[in-house]
């Protein structure tokens, strides 16, 4: 591969270093431009048009989690949680700038504010969580999902002419005439505008994997997979393991928060339940069988087994089923030892 | 007085924990998993004492008994055909299928008996002990109760008997063990079956406590003794009571003096800090890493 010149832009798109994401960005945008096309031309159906907002949420907030699971190396199950911080923080600032601004730049605001929101708390949450290894860390991110949801459920936001007031447990404050609850409690967020919509989406998975592939391959993502790899050889050579550590926990979790902003920003009503620990373990579920690290796989993953449920709507009640046996099945033939030898023998006859 | 009833009724949900993190903590220690789909295993335990005592009107104790034999049949099935395969994958694989086996199940469970609530019979009279100003329910002291005598049981199950010494190779070096002439893979049925079986021991204390039947009935108390299995020192079995008893009072006593709706907060936040100053848990040993 050495003797290899560059050949202009597509040599220099297709070499070593750029092939994968070359391959990420063209699927994005391939993707992107057929389903707008399709919208355009109305041959998409209803029901699908309402998960193309969803699909991208998930997708930016798998591309964080598999940097932090996949390159990283530490097992997340909190994931949610940072979603909603970044979705109720998202609807707060949406609502409270509902009449001063148009609905684009509130969207963008909301996903700016929403992500840098949750990369302070993921910085909060990382500095305790790690500290601790392997399953130890895994239960303590996810106790942090639990208990960010529970507190959330437990919040209420509201403004009137006063100002904004914010307040746990019990909303004791009276409100001012036209004033307006943002989270009121378990209720939570109720006549938000739904000013989401599917091109910022596409931007947003775009922008993520251009924060995640840069990292990737700089000085600060080779240190991240090094300690990862081997956490004593990284410190012996001079990698700051916490720090390399929480660089990658917080993107993740800002990316999350941004996800979370634009989900929240799709429906008008939206509880904290929603992002409970079976949501995590969902986003879990999409970057495992991407595979760990790759970014390609994770955009697959994520597309095929959220549309999944939904193709197997015909299905009706076997679908949740019928997904839980494809989960178990695609990990018992991936981890086949037989079909393991046999795909390792016929790479070694392609070399 | 108050709070001393506070604290036995802490007691006896922390012994409901206890008996749950036995499960969590026993697979743990063995076959070094996080064996997800632990809490659905009580969930399946509950239905079936739930449909034995009533639609097929067994007594209470063979009730109970079919419960338990069903949980520990489902959990050596689980084991062989989902875990088992995966003896030499990585640990997030066997996870995700622990969490696909949880989502067999739920659903499974859901088409079977619908999403609709079921009422559990009630199995202990609601008399209560007084002792003074204090009174103690019967199902309470039954629920203590029995945690200690399962407690017992599997101590004396471990530390006495030749199948329990095997078990302790186990978990110390499986390699050794093997060379030893202890069938490991039997041994690893063995594990999800006592596990089981209490899943389903616990179930039918759960349902006494609170006695409505969901599809998700497990997913919360299955949490939650995780959590406790995590707190005491994950693979250690005094371990899981002392956690499952701390878990217990400390949700008790939150939800007394502090809020109801906070008591989870305060619950998994006691548990970052604990796991803060004793990273291995409570009871778990902190394995020194060489180079």
């Amino acid at each position: 591969m050495n003797g290899k010149e560059k050949k202009g832009i597509f040599g220099f798109l297709l070499d070593d270093r750029h092939r994968t994401r070359t391959i990420s960005y063209t699927m994005v945008i391939a993707a992107y431009i057929i389903l707008e096309v399709m919208l355009k031309t109305g041959s998409l159906s209803s029901l699908l048009t309402g998960l193309l907002v969803p699909a991208t949420c998930y997708l930016v907030a798998a591309i964080g989690l598999n940097l932090n699971v996949g390159v990283s190396g530490e097992l997340n199950l909190g994931q949610a949680g940072f979603m909603a911080v970044g979705a109720f923080s998202g609807v707060c600032v949406s609502g409270l700038l509902a009449n001063s601004l148009p609905p684009v730049a509130r969207l963008i605001l909301a996903i700016l504010i929403g992500m840098v929101l949750t990369a302070f708390v993921g910085f909060l949450i990382g500095i305790p969580v790690l500290k601790l290894q392997g399953d130890y860390l895994a239960i303590v991110t996810l106790a942090f999902g639990q208990i960010v949801m529970n507190l959330i459920m437990n919040l209420y936001v509201a403004f009137d002419s006063t100002g904004l007031k914010v307040s746990f447990v019990e909303s004791k404050f009276k409100l001012e005439q036209g004033g307006k609850y943002l989270i009121n409690g378990p209720m939570g967020a109720t006549g938000t505008q739904r000013i989401a919509n599917f091109t910022t989406g596409t931007i947003l998975v775009l922008f993520a994997l251009v924060v995640v592939y840069n990292l990737l391959y700089s000085r600060n993502g080779r240190a991240i997979m090094a300690a990862r790899d081997n956490r004593i050889a990284a410190e012996a050579v001079g990698i700051d393991i916490a720090k390399t550590k929480m660089m990658a926990f917080v993107i993740s979790a800002a990316l999350a928060g941004a996800a979370g902003a634009l989900y929240g920003l799709n429906y008008s009503t939206m509880v904290a339940s929603k992002f409970d620990y079976n949501t995590s373990i969902l986003i879990l579920v999409y970057v495992v069988l991407g595979g760990l690290g790759n970014f390609n796989g994770t955009l697959i993953a994520t597309v095929v087994l959220f549309l999944l449920p939904q193709l197997l709507r015909s299905l009706q009640d076997y679908r949740m089923l019928i997904y839980a046996i494809i989960l178990i099945l695609i990990m018992l033939i991936t981890n086949n030892e037989f079909l393991k030898t046999k795909a390792a023998s016929l790479r070694r006859k392609k070399a | 007085m108050r709070f001393l009833s506070n604290l036995i009724n802490g007691l006896g949900l922390g012994s409901v924990y206890a008996i749950i993190a036995l499960g969590y903590t026993m697979v743990y220690g063995i076959a070094k998993m996080l064996n997800f789909a632990h809490g659905d295993v009580i969930m399946i335990g509950a239905y079936i004492a739930f449909f034995a005592l009533t639609r097929f009107g067994l007594p209470l104790i063979p009730g109970i008994l079919v419960a338990i034999a069903c949980c520990t049949l489902l959990g050596v099935i689980i084991e062989r055909l989902a875990y088992k395969p995966l003896r030499q994958a990585t640990s997030l694989s066997v996870l995700i299928t622990a969490i696909g086996v949880s989502y067999f199940l739920q659903n499974g469970a859901q088409l079977l008996w619908s999403a609709n609530p079921k009422v559990f019979p009630s199995i202990i009279s609601n008399g209560a002990l007084h002792l003074g100003a204090l009174s103690i329910s019967y199902l309470t002291l039954i629920t203590i109760g029995t945690c200690i005598i399962v407690m017992i049981a599997l101590t004396l199950f471990i530390n006495r008997t030749k199948t329990g010494s095997a078990m302790r190779a186990c978990s110390e070096d499986k390699g050794a063990a093997r060379l030893m002439g202890i069938n490991v893979n039997g041994i690893i049925s063995l594990t999800f079956a006592i596990g089981s079986g209490l899943a389903a021991i616990a179930a039918v204390l759960l349902c006494a406590n609170y006695p409505t039947v969901t599809p998700t009935l497990g997913s919360m108390p299955g949490i939650k003794a995780f959590t406790a299995a995590v707190f005491g020192g994950i693979g250690s079995i005094p371990g899981a009571l002392l956690g499952g008893l701390l878990l217990g009072i400390i949700e008790i006593l939150s939800k007394a003096y502090i809020s109801t709706q906070l008591s989870d907060v305060i619950v998994f936040g006691v548990l970052i800090i604990i796991l803060l100053v004793k990273p291995a848990g409570l009871l778990g040993k902190n394995v020194r890493e060489k180079v």
